[in-house]
């Protein structure tokens, strides 16, 4: 009787385990039935099935609500535009039928529409991208990057956006069902990549009225034009697929019939996801970049986005010592930026001695990068930036100065700090840097507030032309929280946008003229260019990766193995 | 028993009032917004507040609130375009109640034991063993366990998944990383309580009796042990719902832990509000299940003021 109880618990611990490794053991079965189905990881030489994954949910796929990287991204798999990226990053017809026809001056768009269907089987017209933009410019639907990107761009959309006028006065209407007609503001050299952006794509709005409130909440309540259907995403979950579309246009090229993604939030997860076949592509941090260093399987490409000092001339409506020229082009010259890129980083990012980031734009008549015209500016300098700062200080009527660095919270952010503050207190006597590190959130509402000194942020291009970083700067600029302003620079951007729009080259050199400026007035101080590292299995053929907009395309994907 | 319970349960309700109204004005001062994104306009961020509700005073947006609870409503989620914050709790529920009762089992059936032969082989190998599994459990978070079972168990021998969510055979990993703090506490626990109690007068009745050192730990003193075990059950679940954040995210499940975090780095107050009532609302459960065990436990125990 007294052993009994002992024995019962021991019993009961036995049944438990048996029980927990039985269970697995179905799990486990049933994981290997749906792999030899083509659901998981295990693929035969003929089967085109891609494993991948986001590092974030699916927000929305409502592509009127456009605006995070992972909508973005599943949005270019399963719809397409009138124009949509191609392998060397260029826009190519989508749903436009052939290259559209320009007015004279540059202003009107007609595009003709192409033999598409939708998933359902209705044709895509000329109507469903009128509804769509019109919807996207409603200030009632509170997109977040209508005005954005429309205004200033299409006829009318800033004064809809403002609702000062009536969305079906945006400069775009249906000439019939396969005739589309774009009016702009004024020319723009790049508005067909910005075609390939996805709040412009079509809705069809049968459809999407038919669905109301419950449209692109989950796979089944949106219908596709793209190369790819979505399935088993139910709104907020954390896997989805990619299938074949058999009604897309071009469906011969995309060979790919499966693509499964799941989120993986942390790069340890993706990185032991890689390493046992679970996933056939894995992004790397730093810290795992050196351990990978030689791995065959590592690939680096250099993306154009580029981070940057800015400086702060007016806090709480007093100007700070930073409104001197001095001083600013001190702190530009102070910093081995090189020194930073290979220990800090450590990534393949390179030092950035320039706005606007190499190998993304290229001269429409002669395809120069950009980089080519105005090089390297503002390069590290020790002996001149110790004579700036004696100048700066003298100016200034003191012998030191005390500066606070907005930073990112997170490990990179960090150390990446912890450097700049060593070489500005080393380099540059009498200074003295506190850091602030905060989430992302707090240091855009600092910077909206106009509160901090010297600012650690970034930029990443939303269409392919120097004017996406350009403008940033300009009184009142988007960017340009930190009282800049230079008339120069201002008129300079203006005409680019204006009386220069069609002529390519003299436009050009203005955008060329303009960055030239913003370095010798050291408004900003740029840092580096951002690299991304990845492991991909050589298998994976023809993943295009954009600089711009959607981050990549699987329409030519393909497995070769 | 019954008036007891009713009284509990209104008790519940006014702390969820209390922490629902305390929680909405703290969540008012977070800095930033849910719109202040780099690329939208200053009046972009209007029409979005507007749309929300944000641009209303703070107690007009807590009225609308309380009377949206009220009503069943906890809002729409501002990271999730159109997507309720009651349907995205109950989507997932699931998974985080999974991993936490699965922890909380594994973690209490396995310190009471480890606790109980510690204190029956007192000072033996036995019990250092017991107590170097107890201090690990106390002092590696459960997000290092995490990515050390991940790295050994499913890279190295791959004998479970990596990450993602497929019921069981994925919860295994993430619940043994859970429960060992709660095997640590419980072991912790279970050992100096039945130590003591095995120094009191009636176990040195029992031996003189003649009462086997098994029949004495299971038969007199593991009862009376348990019931300072069964008070740390609560503090308990609260470590396993914060760990649960962490672990939840290096393991990719769709649970509500992760969700919790990344609402508050977004400022997606609905979805703020609504987990934070989640884990209060089962804290508070937890805290009346474990005073509801007193009784059971020991009887002498009562739950309300007796009768004179």
């Amino acid at each position: 009787m007294k052993k009994s109880k002992l024995l019962l618990l021991l019993c009961f611990s036995l049944v438990l385990s048996m029980f927990l490794s039985a269970c697995y053991g179905k799990d486990e079965e049933k994981a290997s039935n749906e792999g030899s189905k083509g659901d998981t990881g295990t693929k035969t030489k003929t089967e085109q099935v891609l494993n991948t994954y986001e590092t974030a949910e699916i927000p929305t796929m409502n592509t009127i609500m456009a605006q995070d990287a992972v909508s973005l991204n599943v949005m270019n798999q399963v719809f397409e535009g009138l124009m949509r990226l191609d392998k060397d990053n260029k826009p190519t017809l989508g749903m436009a039928a052939e290259e559209p026809q320009k007015n004279e001056d540059g202003t009107v768009y007609t595009f003709k529409i192409r033999d598409a269907k939708w998933s359902n089987g209705t044709p895509v017209t000329a109507n469903d991208f009128v509804y769509a933009w019109q919807q996207t410019i409603d200030p009632k639907n509170a997109t977040p990057y209508g005005a954005y990107m429309m205004g200033g761009v299409i006829k009318n959309a800033a004064e809809i956006g403002e609702g000062k006028m009536a969305p079906d006065q945006l400069g775009v209407k249906a000439i019939d069902d396969k005739t589309l007609e774009v009016t702009l503001e004024r020319p723009v050299p790049y508005f067909l990549s910005l075609m390939t952006f996805p709040i412009f794509y079509p809705q069809n709005q049968e459809f999407v009225e038919s669905k109301g409130d419950q449209y692109a909440t989950n796979s089944d309540n949106m219908i596709y034009n793209g190369p790819f259907t979505l399935s088993d995403w139910n709104g907020t979950g954390l896997s989805w697929k990619y299938k074949k579309n058999d009604s897309y246009w071009d469906k011969d090229t995309v060979q790919l019939t499966q693509v499964n993604v799941n989120v993986v939030k942390e790069t340890g997860t993706a990185v032991n996801l890689y390493k046992t076949g679970k996933v056939d592509r894995a992004a790397l941090s730093a810290e795992y970049v050196t351990q990978y260093e030689n791995d065959p399987d590592l690939n680096k490409y250099l993306e154009p986005t580029i981070f940057w000092f800015k400086f702060n001339q007016e806090r709480t409506g007093k100007k700070t010592a930073l409104a001197n020229k001095n001083i600013r082009m001190a702190l530009s010259l102070a910093v081995d930026k090189q020194s930073m890129v290979d220990t800090v980083l450590a990534n393949g990012s390179v030092v950035a001695n320039y706005e606007v980031p190499k190998e993304f734009a290229f001269n429409p008549e002669s395809g120069d990068d950009f980089r080519k015209g105005n090089g390297d500016m503002n390069e590290y300098n020790l002996d001149k930036a110790k004579e700036y700062w004696k100048k700066g200080l003298e100016e200034l009527g003191t012998d030191k100065l005390d500066l606070e660095i907005l930073g990112g919270d997170s490990e990179v952010s960090k150390n990446m700090d912890a450097y700049f503050k060593n070489q500005l207190e080393k380099n540059l006597e009498g200074l003295s840097i506190k850091l602030k590190e905060v989430p992302f959130k707090i240091r855009l509402d600092l910077d909206t507030k106009q509160d901090y000194d010297i600012q650690v942020a970034g930029w990443g291009p939303d269409y392919q032309d120097p004017m996406t970083f350009s403008d940033l700067f300009v009184t009142g600029g988007s960017q340009n929280k930190m009282g800049y302003s230079n008339p120069e620079y201002d008129k300079l951007i203006s005409d680019a946008k204006t009386t220069l729009a069609t002529d390519p080259q003299a436009r050009w050199e203005a955008l060329q003229k303009a960055e030239k400026i913003l370095m010798d007035d050291a408004a900003i101080s740029p840092l580096y260019q951002r690299a991304k590292a990845v492991l991909q299995q050589k298998y994976v053929k023809d993943l295009y990766v954009h600089p711009f907009g959607p981050e990549f395309s699987y329409k030519w994907t393909h497995i070769e193995k | 028993m019954t008036k007891y319970v009713l009284q509990r349960v209104i008790y519940m309700i006014i702390t969820l009032f209390i922490i629902a109204s305390f929680t909405f004005f703290l969540m008012k001062i977070l800095p930033g917004s849910p719109f202040n994104d780099q690329k939208l306009s200053a009046e972009q961020v209007h029409i979005m507040n507007e749309k929300y509700g944000l641009n209303d005073p703070v107690p007009v947006q807590y009225a609308h609130y309380i009377f949206g609870l009220l009503k069943g409503d906890m809002g729409v989620s501002f990271q999730f375009d159109n997507h309720g914050v009651t349907e995205l709790i109950l989507e997932r529920i699931g998974p985080s109640a999974m991993l936490g009762f699965q922890a909380m089992f594994v973690g209490t059936l396995l310190g009471v034991i480890l606790g109980v032969l510690a204190a029956i082989y007192q000072n033996t190998w036995v019990d250092y063993s017991s107590t170097f599994i107890a201090v690990l459990g106390k002092s590696i978070p459960s997000f290092v366990f995490a990515a050390l079972l991940q790295y050994v168990l499913a890279v190295k021998f791959e004998i479970f998944p990596v990450a993602f969510w497929n019921g069981f055979s994925s919860s295994i990993l993430p619940t043994i990383a859970l429960a060992m703090f709660p095997i640590a506490t419980g072991a912790r626990f279970m050992r100096s309580e039945l130590i003591e109690v095995l120094g009191s007068d009636y176990i040195t009745l029992a031996k003189a009796k003649g009462a086997s050192s098994f029949e004495i730990a299971f038969k007199h003193a593991f009862r009376n042990a348990l019931i300072p075990l069964i008070t740390v059950l609560g503090p308990l679940a609260v470590s396993l719902m914060s760990g649960s954040l962490v672990v939840e995210k290096i393991f990719s499940i769709p649970g509500i832990g992760e969700q919790f975090v990344k609402s508050i780095m977004t400022n997606d107050y609905p979805i703020i509000m609504g987990t934070t009532l989640l884990f209060a609302f089962a804290l508070i459960a937890i805290i009346l299940v474990v005073d509801l065990l007193y009784g059971v436990i020991d009887p002498r125990i009562r739950l309300a003021g007796g009768k004179k």
